[in-house]
């Protein structure tokens, strides 16, 4: 048995590219022949043989990159019996066109190349997991041959919070741009489809009088840097977190059949992008925040979420969502609950409407404060409460820019 | 209220029925007059209806096949009972290249409102030549419709339809169901149509899709499955061609597994092609491979446990099944 190695084809190089074999198992070759193609990364060079033999067995295969030296192929000697046939006792000294008739047995002891491995899913239950944003190949399998069946990615649903639309598109990062948004619209019409299978909705509107508040955003911006500006959106948000205080049903999360509460307000801000689509990623606990700070941290979210820079903890944990329409022009959002939350407040624009106050009608700044809720964990009047809260809140924004500690041990406690 | 009766019974009411109401209508093949049909379906017609209509034929199928194929261009509405399928690859000529294409060949001009009955399948002990299941054959050229019938409404209804068709149509009696019984109302004949394919029982999780004489094996694999904790739905395909596939899909949509149980050999065979058309048109409904439980590809033996072993068995449709459900072999 002689070995035939890959020889250097050059004093710099180290390892070669088989790119083809001219001869195959049973070839009889001569000292001399070009038996194959290696490519240097230089150049594609024919590489010749310098023994005469039968090759017995190749162990190379096009396409492989190996160094110097390794044996690319066995051959046999003229004359030399293949192994298989020469364990067998009493076995004559086998000429050479014999040898290469059982050269087929001296392959087949070669052990089959294993099959790719591959995670057996079955057509409905990849189709599910896409619409759910669960990677099947992550899911343990029950079905014929140990694949994952719809329901094994139904339970691995069950088993795991929501997914947000900013999850999947932070996943979804790092690919070309065309195929985020397509995830990331994927994403968000699993969540939203599930939030409207799964959630039974009701929605409160309420008008809220917004004077007060502009006049003292007003003041309190005069003077500075338009980057430094505090933005309506920074007082709803604050007032919101606020008002939770008085109905702690609408915040935290419906899961395994049941409302869980959470104390503290993680609002997450519905930010659309750019390029199509929307995140929420939350701005932690907001009712223990400064007024200054919401806006820095909000101005920071912004412009990350429309980098595509969110962490994860922003993205996994929002307890309640906030989408403010803002200048974008529409009066009133009704919203779809993210699951697992219960509950969503949006706000329209900011536009002097017609209201009656002291007896006359005058034009004031008003919002379109809504809510929808999750009637499994609320009720409309505890909802009502809440919108009701909010507007009286609204119209105490000094008290909104002092509040920023909330009773930790009694979060649900009506004052 | 209603009646039991045999298969065999419900087949000789349609006959009877077709020749009272049409005089255009006959009765032609080997043995159907004076020894009443190899199985005795056509017993008593010859006497009520006379030579004339209850014609027995030489060992001649395509003499007669052809024969009948010239009657009925000739304005009949001749009945040819070829005793099984297996005597049917004689007249492979009358009835593919003459009666299925002549109306393509004349340009619509010529149609051949045929009506072929025969029986088909194994199981009792009568050995290769006589145990064919070619109605797959048939199922494969455009011009035919093929028929098999497996119920008893089925076979009371089938016969009137396939005679108002104005082209050929193919029936398949398997012979093992001559003698099941089944119950029909009282009064007028049950009307069927012989487009569609039938639920013969409500299932969820896996929808066993057979037909003719494995409806039966089907139905008592549904039972044991039943009590195994497995819903099988069981659908009669009735139509081999043209197929039903809305019925077929829809039940694959909603069990999401399939196994094909046909008595044929599984090779270029018509569940085969069954399982190609659930592939091209329900795969990503599926959540599991599709299986099929046909015969073994050898020629049906004679010996009897041979015979059993070969022919697809309620054993095998269950064991698959479970396979497809994810349980070890």
């Amino acid at each position: 048995m002689i070995d035939f190695k890959l020889p250097s084809l050059g004093a710099d190089m180290e390892e070669g590219t088989l790119l083809q074999w001219h001869v195959k198992p049973g070839d009889t070759v001569q000292r001399g022949q070009v038996v194959a193609v290696v490519d240097t990364s230089k150049a594609a060079v024919d590489v010749e043989i310098w023994h005469d033999g039968v090759l017995a067995e190749l162990l190379v295969q096009p396409g492989d990159k190996v160094p110097v030296g390794t044996v690319l192929a066995r051959l046999l000697e003229p004359g030399e019996a293949a192994p298989a046939l020469a364990a067998v006792p009493a076995q004559p000294v086998a000429a050479a066109p014999v040898v290469a008739a059982v050269l087929p047995e001296v392959k087949a002891a070669v052990p089959p190349q294993a099959p790719p491995t591959r995670h057996p899913v079955s057509p409905s239950a990849r189709r599910r997991a896409g619409e759910l944003g669960i990677d099947p190949d992550g899911v343990t399998g029950t079905g014929a041959q140990g694949s994952v069946t719809l329901a094994d990615i139904e339970a691995a649903a069950r088993a795991r919070p929501a997914p947000t639309p900013a999850a999947a598109a932070a996943a979804a990062a790092p690919a070309a741009a065309p195929d985020r948004q397509a995830q990331m619209r994927k994403a968000i019409a699993a969540a939203m489809g599930r939030s409207k299978r799964e959630i039974p909705h009701y929605y409160l509107a309420e008008t809220i009088p917004m004077q007060a508040a502009t006049a003292w955003l007003q003041q309190h911006n005069e003077g500075l840097p338009v980057t430094q500006r505090m933005l309506p959106a920074v007082l709803l948000l604050k007032a919101v977190a606020l008002a939770l205080r008085r109905t702690p049903e609408l915040n935290g999360f419906y899961r395994d059949g049941r409302f869980q509460a959470s104390v503290p307000v993680h609002a997450g801000v519905a930010i659309s992008l750019r390029g199509g689509g929307l995140v929420a990623p939350a701005i932690h606990d907001i009712a223990a925040k400064p007024l200054d700070q919401l806006m820095r941290e909000l101005t920071d979210l912004v412009k990350r979420a429309r980098a595509g820079s969110l962490r994860s903890s922003e993205m996994s944990d929002p307890t309640i969502t906030v989408t403010n329409l803002g200048d974008q022009g529409a009066e009133t959002v009704f919203g779809v609950i993210y699951p697992p939350q219960v509950a969503l407040v949006g706000f329209g624009s900011i536009l002097a409407r017609p209201w009656v106050q002291d007896g006359e009608v005058r034009a004031l700044p008003t919002v379109r404060a809504t809510l929808a809720a999750d009637h499994r964990a609320s009720d409309g009047h505890r909802g009502a409460l809440f919108l009701v809260e909010l507007r009286e809140l609204l119209q105490r924004p000094q008290s909104l820019a002092q509040a920023f500690t909330m009773p930790q041990d009694q979060p649900g406690a009506t004052p | 209220m209603s009646r039991r009766i045999s298969y065999r019974e419900a087949m000789r009411e349609a006959l009877r029925e077709a020749l009272q109401a049409d005089q255009r209508v006959f009765l032609m093949g080997e043995d159907v007059g004076r020894y009443g049909g190899t199985y005795a379906v056509s017993k008593g017609l010859l006497e009520e209806f006379g030579p004339q209509r209850i014609r027995d034929t030489p060992l001649s199928e395509l003499g007669f096949v052809g024969a009948g194929v010239g009657a009925a261009l000739g304005g009949m509405r001749p009945i040819v009972e070829v005793m099984t399928v297996n005597f049917s690859l004689l007249a492979l000529d009358a009835i593919v290249n003459t009666a299925a294409m002549l109306r393509h060949m004349s340009g619509g001009q010529f149609s051949v409102p045929l009506v072929i009955r025969m029986a088909t399948g194994a199981g009792r002990q009568v050995a290769a030549q006589h145990s064919n299941s070619f109605e797959g054959w048939y199922a494969h050229v455009p011009g035919l419709r093929v028929l098999a019938p497996a119920s008893v409404e089925d076979a009371r209804g089938m016969l009137r339809a396939a005679l108002a068709d104005p082209d050929p149509v193919l029936i398949f009696e398997h012979a093992q169901l001559y003698n099941s019984e089944g119950e029909l109302p009282d009064g007028a004949p049950p009307v069927v149509d012989i487009c569609s394919a039938a639920v013969r029982r409500d299932g969820t999780d896996v929808s066993l899709i057979t037909h003719g004489g494995c409806l039966p094996k089907a139905l008592r694999a549904a039972e044991e499955l039943a009590a195994l904790g497995i819903s099988a739905e069981v659908l009669d395909l009735r139509v081999l061609r043209p197929l039903d596939d809305a019925t077929i899909m829809a039940s694959v949509r909603k069990c999401r597994r399939a196994v094909v149980v046909d008595e044929a050999w599984r090779a270029g065979s018509l569940a085969a092609e069954v399982m190609a058309r659930i592939m091209e048109q329900a795969f990503f409904d599926l959540d599991a491979p599709l299986a099929r439980v046909c015969s073994e590809e050898v020629p049906i033996p004679y010996a009897r446990h041979l015979e059993e072993a070969a022919l697809p068995q309620v054993s095998r449709i269950v064991a698959a099944v479970q396979s497809l459900m994810g349980a070890s072999p």
